[in-house]
């Protein structure tokens, strides 16, 4: 079973040369930490930075340099500052290549919900509605079941839609899956993790095909 | 040139009442307009509709005109991190209507530009285009998002001069040149008004035309909201 940073982990073996990344928060965020370092790739903010660098040296924060987390952050060499239609504009024109977020619910159609809790929590959408309804390449970083054990991976997700048949891929802390036309297709499984590990884990429809290889990280 | 220059912020937000629309530049509190939401607190305004990207946290940005109960309803895209906010919008007390964040910029920019409105595909399929008009181009479904109307919009900039042209630092541009000219009257308040002729005009990222009046803030904390740090080697 892999932790978050395991997550991230895998996930950054996603990550081609010459993509412009946007991350979300929590998980994402840290797969910045785990990109090769002979491939070139810009870090995309929604509120409005291209070319992220990583967090300041103690005394040299910069309150008008934060990312869509409000953290302070740095820029590399290279990078610009635009405003907020313009980031989208990016992120809408599909000018961005990759998308991780974070997710409280995935259907097997590939409908996500990850910003209400109807009675409980409303933070709000922030970007994730532009993201999802415009990114060609969505990944999607959780876990695989919620604090309760129930699974995230549903046949319909039970919580209001960020987007609807946008996620393409999933990654959790038990496994790699495909969201396909027939259900979660299974790709990888997490080291000591079994092929029943994940079955009772999912509620929606699990595709297993073959056997099934281990993550390698 | 044309003179935007007021001397105070009094000046700056003369014919602001209740119940008016306004607009705020900034995300989370970077590059927020301080010193107007000061005055506004200061003068009492209520029964306010706001737009912003975010509501301030309990005891800064728009968590001050929260605090008394001086906004009727907030129209955002993420309001976590803000208590007072959360308590009001849970028992009813605010209106709150929280959409996409690039809905929220291009309807600032479509009020800006002079169109009704725009089809975006943000929110299609969810309750954000519930009772909202939708339409199929090439095969992909949009949502019809109107542009927005307010009143003022109070918007904060790096540099300005008395033309009116503002020159933005870092990330705490974003909605800032998006609410310029959105509304019926701009105000802008910079960190430093120079003298007319000292900005480059290539360098400019708003021209004056979009701002009505503007002001140098008398004071910025400009506080940090999530101070993240590496150590040195």
């Amino acid at each position: 079973m892999l932790d978050k940073n395991g997550i991230a982990k895998r996930i950054a073996q996603e990550v081609q040369d010459g993509y412009y990344v946007n991350l979300g928060i929590g998980i994402p965020t840290l797969v910045a930490n785990y990109v090769r370092n002979d491939i070139e790739v810009d870090f995309q903010s929604e509120n409005g930075v291209l070319g992220m660098g990583p967090f300041p040296f103690e005394g040299e924060e910069d309150a008008d340099i934060i990312n869509a987390g409000k953290q302070t952050i740095t820029t590399l060499p290279g990078a610009s500052f635009f405003d907020s239609a313009m980031s989208f504009s990016m992120i809408r024109g599909q000018h961005v290549d990759l998308t991780i977020l974070g997710a409280m619910e995935v259907s097997e159609n590939g409908d996500i919900a990850n910003w209400k809790i109807p009675g409980k929590m409303v933070k709000g959408m922030g970007g994730a509605m532009d993201l999802v309804a415009s990114a060609e390449n969505i990944i999607v970083a959780m876990m695989h079941t919620n604090r309760a054990g129930e699974s995230k991976l549903l046949k319909r997700c039970s919580l209001p839609l960020t987007g609807v048949g946008c996620v393409k891929k999933i990654v959790t802390n038990l496994a790699v899956l495909e969201v396909t036309n027939d259900g979660f297709k299974l790709l990888e499984r997490a080291p000591n993790v079994s092929v029943e590990d994940i079955k009772n884990a999912t509620q929606g429809h699990l595709i297993v095909e073959g056997d099934i290889p281990e993550m390698n990280l | 040139m044309i003179n935007k220059k007021v001397d105070s912020v009094q000046e700056a937000l003369q014919g602001v009442s209740s119940n008016m629309t306004f607009m705020f530049g900034g995300f989370g509190l970077s590059g927020i307009a301080e010193n107007a939401i000061a005055e506004l607190v200061e003068i009492g305004v209520k029964g306010l509709t706001c737009i912003s990207n975010n509501a301030g946290v309990d005891d800064f940005g728009l968590g001050l005109l929260l605090q008394q109960k001086q906004i009727n309803k907030m129209v955002s895209s993420y309001v976590g991190e803000n208590e007072e906010f959360e308590r009001q919008m849970l028992s009813g007390e605010l209106d709150v209507e929280l959409i996409p964040q690039g809905t929220l910029a291009e309807r600032c920019r479509a009020a800006q530009a002079g169109f009704p409105a725009i089809y975006t595909p943000a929110g299609f399929g969810t309750e954000v285009a519930i009772g909202k008009e939708t339409r199929e181009f090439d095969g992909k479904m949009y949502v019809l998002e109107h542009a927005f109307k307010a009143d003022f919009a109070f918007v904060k900039a790096w540099k300005g001069d008395a033309a009116g042209n503002l020159v933005f630092k870092g990330s705490a541009r974003n909605f800032n040149p998006n609410m310029c000219g959105a509304a019926k009257i701009t105000v802008a308040e910079v960190e430093e008004l120079v003298p007319v002729g000292i900005l480059d005009p290539n360098h400019i990222h708003i021209p004056g035309i979009f701002v009505n009046r503007i002001f140098q803030g008398e004071h910025y904390e400009k506080r940090i909201e999530q101070r993240t740090v590496r150590q040195r080697d």
